[in-house]
């Protein structure tokens, strides 16, 4: 297998720094990105107006100085408790409705297209009336982050529960199983890939709806600096801020997609 | 499936609950249980919804919402279906740009909204950049998806038949790759839209979105209702007009 051909090489030709780029399009992504933060840097310090747009190596040296302000850090903080309380809420009333439409044939014929109605209004354009509702603090903040990250944990549950093999219910009663156990031991475990995929959904749904209310209108939270530091030119601290929030939202993002390995490895051992 | 037939069924629960709702709004209201600042009374919303219709500069607002989503999908698709196209034909670049791409989009994009205002102002053209940019990410990543996707098989067959570049174009990759890039179009056009409202809520000068942000700030709720009400229905007119184009274009064998 000595002189097998590597895509992109010529034959004859010694293993080049292109061919190894062939072999590893992951090394050739962080190229990339490693040339465009480069060109970012070198266009900072020549033809960029520095009041809209700094270079990366000035957004990192302004990091310490942000997230060094008590309030910076506290409006991370609070933005990220909005957050948490959001995804739990929206995951414990999306599961219950969920379950509560997928389990009975007649609930999901009379409640799924509502469901499904109410899905598809856009959500930004009742934002006020969250506000008007909630208040201009946490609450609506929390609540329309519930609104958005529920609808995706609900069809999901739907979809898993109808999912489900008629003949495994039909084996677990015949066992002697009651509507209870049924439930725990067969229709929850069926249900879990599709939750989770639900999960990740609601996770971005949740993120999104938060953040919105945020900029939307904010006493204390992270939409209150990114006004504050739009308002008085100052990009890295701007910058900063998004940085933060953008690595908050990977690794949530992540943290779901672990949690959904563990939780549905016993699906390795069918 | 019978999910391609009109489901009956499911828009007659659809109506009576709108009708049950607008009725509980109108009973609520005249009980004087909720005061009108929370819940305008519903004669008082069709009152304004009406009024808003035929003044002017509902039409000013509802054009600039409209101009700004037409221009912002029409930059997502260019971009969009090129780079998708240059992307989808080389295996290699697909694994070097597919998740460059995704992972972006994974990062909720709403976050960068402040540097958009900084960099194309208040007005609408902030407005254009948002909505294209979030436009962009479901055309780019279908388009790419449709195209690498056709079996490469087609590719060869017709090669070896003897059609050139353009005829490979447009009588195997167009067709096969479809219905993936209208679903993304319309995916698009969706969050675009969205988006759009979006930023005309949390800052901006003209359009539909501000309109209803400046009377939620005004606490003028009867007019507020009235616009969200419109909103919804122009986002239902959208919708499915885009549903109708998704169907006439890609076909019954559309996946999505």
């Amino acid at each position: 297998m000595s002189d097998a051909v590597i895509p992109g090489t010529r034959i004859g030709a010694k293993p080049s720094a292109r061919a190894f780029l062939h072999r590893n399009p992951a090394v050739a992504r962080l190229g990339l990105v490693a040339l465009a933060l480069v060109l970012w840097e070198v266009a900072g310090h020549t033809v960029l107006d520095p009041n809209f747009l700094s270079p990366p190596s000035a957004i990192v040296a302004a990091m310490p100085r942000v997230l060094g302000d008590p309030g910076v850090s506290n409006a991370l903080a609070a933005s990220f408790l909005e957050l948490v309380i959001a995804f739990v809420l929206a995951v414990a009333l999306g599961l219950a409705i969920g379950l509560a439409i997928g389990l009975s044939g007649f609930a999901r014929r009379a409640t799924l297209p509502l469901v499904l109605l109410l899905y598809s209004i856009p959500q930004v354009t009742i934002l006020p009336l969250f506000v008007l509702y909630f208040g201009i603090g946490a609450g609506s903040k929390i609540a329309f982050g519930v609104s958005h990250g529920i609808f995706p944990i609900i069809l999901n549950v739907v979809a898993g529960v109808q999912s489900v093999d008629q003949a495994h219910l039909t084996a677990a009663r015949s066992m002697g199983a009651s509507r209870l156990q049924t439930i725990r031991r067969v229709v929850i475990p069926h249900t879990m890939p599709s939750l989770f995929t639900g999960l990740r959904l609601a996770m971005s749904a949740t993120l999104l709806g938060v953040l919105l209310a945020e900029l939307y209108v904010s006493t204390g939270g992270v939409g209150y600096y990114t006004r504050i530091f739009a308002d008085s030119f100052d990009p890295p601290a701007t910058f900063t801020l998004v940085a933060v929030l953008a690595l908050m939202a990977v690794a949530l993002n992540e943290a779901v997609r672990i949690a959904e390995r563990r939780a549905s490895f016993w699906r390795m051992h069918w | 499936m019978k999910s391609r037939r009109f489901d009956w069924h499911a828009r007659a629960i659809q109506v009576g609950f709108v009708l049950a709702l607008l009725l509980f709004w109108y009973y609520l209201g005249r009980s004087g249980a909720v005061s009108a600042i929370f819940l305008p009374q519903l004669p008082r919303v069709a009152e304004k919804f009406i009024q808003i219709v035929q003044s002017a500069s509902f039409y000013n607002n509802l054009a600039v919402t409209l101009f700004e989503l037409i221009i912002a999908v029409a930059i997502a698709s260019l971009f969009g279906l090129t780079i998708g196209y240059l992307i989808g034909r080389s295996r290699y670049a697909v694994l070097v740009f597919e998740p460059l791409l995704a992972g972006i989009f994974a990062v909720p994009i709403i976050v960068f909204l402040p540097l958009f205002m900084l960099f194309f102002g208040i007005d609408i053209e902030s407005k254009i950049a948002f909505g294209a940019t979030y436009a962009f990410f479901p055309i780019v990543l279908n388009t790419i998806g449709g195209i690498s996707q056709v079996d490469p098989r087609f590719i060869t067959v017709s090669r070896s038949m003897g059609a050139n570049e353009q005829q490979l174009f447009r009588r195997v990759l167009l067709p096969a790759a479809l219905p993936v890039i209208v679903t993304g179009l319309r995916v698009g056009a969706t969050i675009g839209f969205l988006a759009i409202l979006g930023s005309e809520m949390i800052a901006g000068l003209r359009g539909l979105g501000s309109r209803v942000a400046n009377l939620a700030e005004g606490m003028n709720t009867a007019e507020m209702f009235a616009y969200i009400v419109f909103v919804i229905i122009l986002a239902g007119i959208l919708n499915l007009s885009l549903s109708t184009m998704q169907r006439r274009f890609a076909g019954p064998r559309s996946a999505a």
